[in-house]
């Protein structure tokens, strides 16, 4: 993995004018880049009433994820830490207005002006440090903070990510809890590795299950295989929305089974003829501690 | 940069309480012509400060907006005045000059419409 552009410079000198051109022309990243944005738009869920909405999109670029965004008929600010990336925005002609700005350092905006937010493989430039006044963990406050201020409540951030590690993820996830967000993890694809794709759904205020949820122990989910019948349904399995709860952990631990179990399995495998031991007062006891 | 991004936009360095709004230095202002929207407009009515826009529209050279904020139920009936609101907010751009913050008096340049929100390190 170590094709990776987050550990070969920092973003702002990464994406120089010779790699903003170099991403912008090549026919398969804009489709990549197409596809994630209506993604994440669908999983947006922005209310369908025909109003234009005014939406963020972070890390922009050189805007082909706010293209998407114009073609859906929303008005739009990006934001990007590369200037080069910006100039080939303007030269394009993108409809959004274009900020250069890190995010890393909170967003500048009013509260609750925000209808909705997207960013496409950008949130995890965050997770490094280059230089050394950076740290992970505070910048990604600084940003989640500033993010959930200056959304509208009820509004919904997609961010698709490409955590490099287990770590990154949490941190990410993590983050983004404390700030106050209310959400999980989508996975498109998770059985391939190439096509794997994962989007942070984040809400803010009042959770609104529009899109069909299902749970399980550990938060992440699935979207069945890659022959991408969900698709073509429209349908999504998303993890838990909801913060992590305690209960879960605390009936775990101190609960066992107890002897009336024991001694229920015991005379059900006698009667199914086999060997097993006579009862007697130590059956189904817990051994001290000091054993 | 539009009069609607630079209201919404806020000064974010650290210790600043009142960020907002941005002063606009205007050098050079041009207009690009959008799809009139009334439901949009009606949409963002209600996040938009009022005296921040006009204020902006005046510094970039269009006075037409009225002073006072004007009541929701003009929005239902007035178009040309929902036009106006329309052509400040979207149709004129920023594309040379600065933004200052009304605190600090920092200056963030706008060229090409870009504003420069990059911060330094000591006012993170």
């Amino acid at each position: 993995m170590s094709n990776r552009p987050e550990i070969q410079a920092p973003p702002e000198i990464f994406y120089d004018d010779a790699e903003a051109r170099k991403y912008t022309s090549s026919s398969r990243i804009v489709e990549i880049q197409a596809q994630l944005s209506e993604r994440a738009l669908e999983l947006l869920a922005l209310p369908e009433d025909g109003v234009p909405r005014f939406l963020l999109d972070i890390g922009c670029g050189s805007g082909l994820s706010g293209e998407t965004i114009s073609e859906n008929g929303h008005h739009w600010i990006g934001l990007d830490i590369s200037a080069s990336m910006l100039n080939v925005a303007v030269e394009r002609e993108v409809e959004g207005d274009l900020l250069l700005g890190d995010m890393g350092q909170g967003l500048g905006l009013r509260s609750g002006v925000i209808d909705g937010a997207i960013s496409i493989s950008a949130v995890q430039w965050l997770c490094n440090a280059d230089k050394s006044s950076h740290e992970p963990r505070l910048r990604l406050k600084a940003f989640f903070g500033s993010l959930y201020r200056c959304l509208s409540r009820g509004a919904r951030a997609v961010f698709q990510v490409y955590p490099e590690n287990l770590a990154q993820r949490e941190l990410i996830l993590r983050q983004a809890l404390q700030a106050g967000f209310g959400g999980g993890l989508v996975v498109d694809y998770p059985h391939s590795t190439k096509k794997r794709k994962e989007f942070l759904v984040l809400t803010c205020g009042p959770v609104q299950t529009s899109i069909q949820t299902s749970k399980d122990e550990f938060g992440e989910s699935c979207s069945e295989d890659d022959n991408s019948e969900d698709e073509e349904n429209g349908m999504v399995c998303v993890s838990d929305r909801n913060r992590p709860k305690k209960k879960q952990r605390t009936n775990k631990k101190g609960k066992g089974k107890g002897k009336e179990w024991v001694l229920k399995k015991k005379e059900q495998s006698r009667r199914k003829g086999n060997d097993v031991p006579a009862d007697s007062k130590y059956t189904g006891r817990k051994r001290k501690s000091r054993f | 940069m539009r009069l609607i991004t630079h209201n919404m936009l806020s000064c974010n360095i650290k210790g600043v309480a009142n960020g907002f709004p941005l002063l606009i230095e205007a050098g050079k202002v041009i207009e690009k012509e959008v799809d009139f929207n009334p439901d949009f407009l009606r949409h963002m009515f209600a996040k938009i400060e009022w005296k921040a826009l006009v204020e902006g529209a005046r510094s970039m050279g269009y006075a037409e907006l009225p002073e006072d904020s004007p009541d929701a139920t003009v929005l239902d009936s007035d178009e040309s005045f929902l036009k106006k609101l329309h052509h400040a907010l979207l149709e004129l751009h920023l594309e040379e000059g600065a933004l200052v913050c009304p605190e600090t008096g920092r200056k963030f340049p706008v060229n090409k419409g870009i504003p420069n929100m990059l911060l330094h390190e000591d006012e993170v």
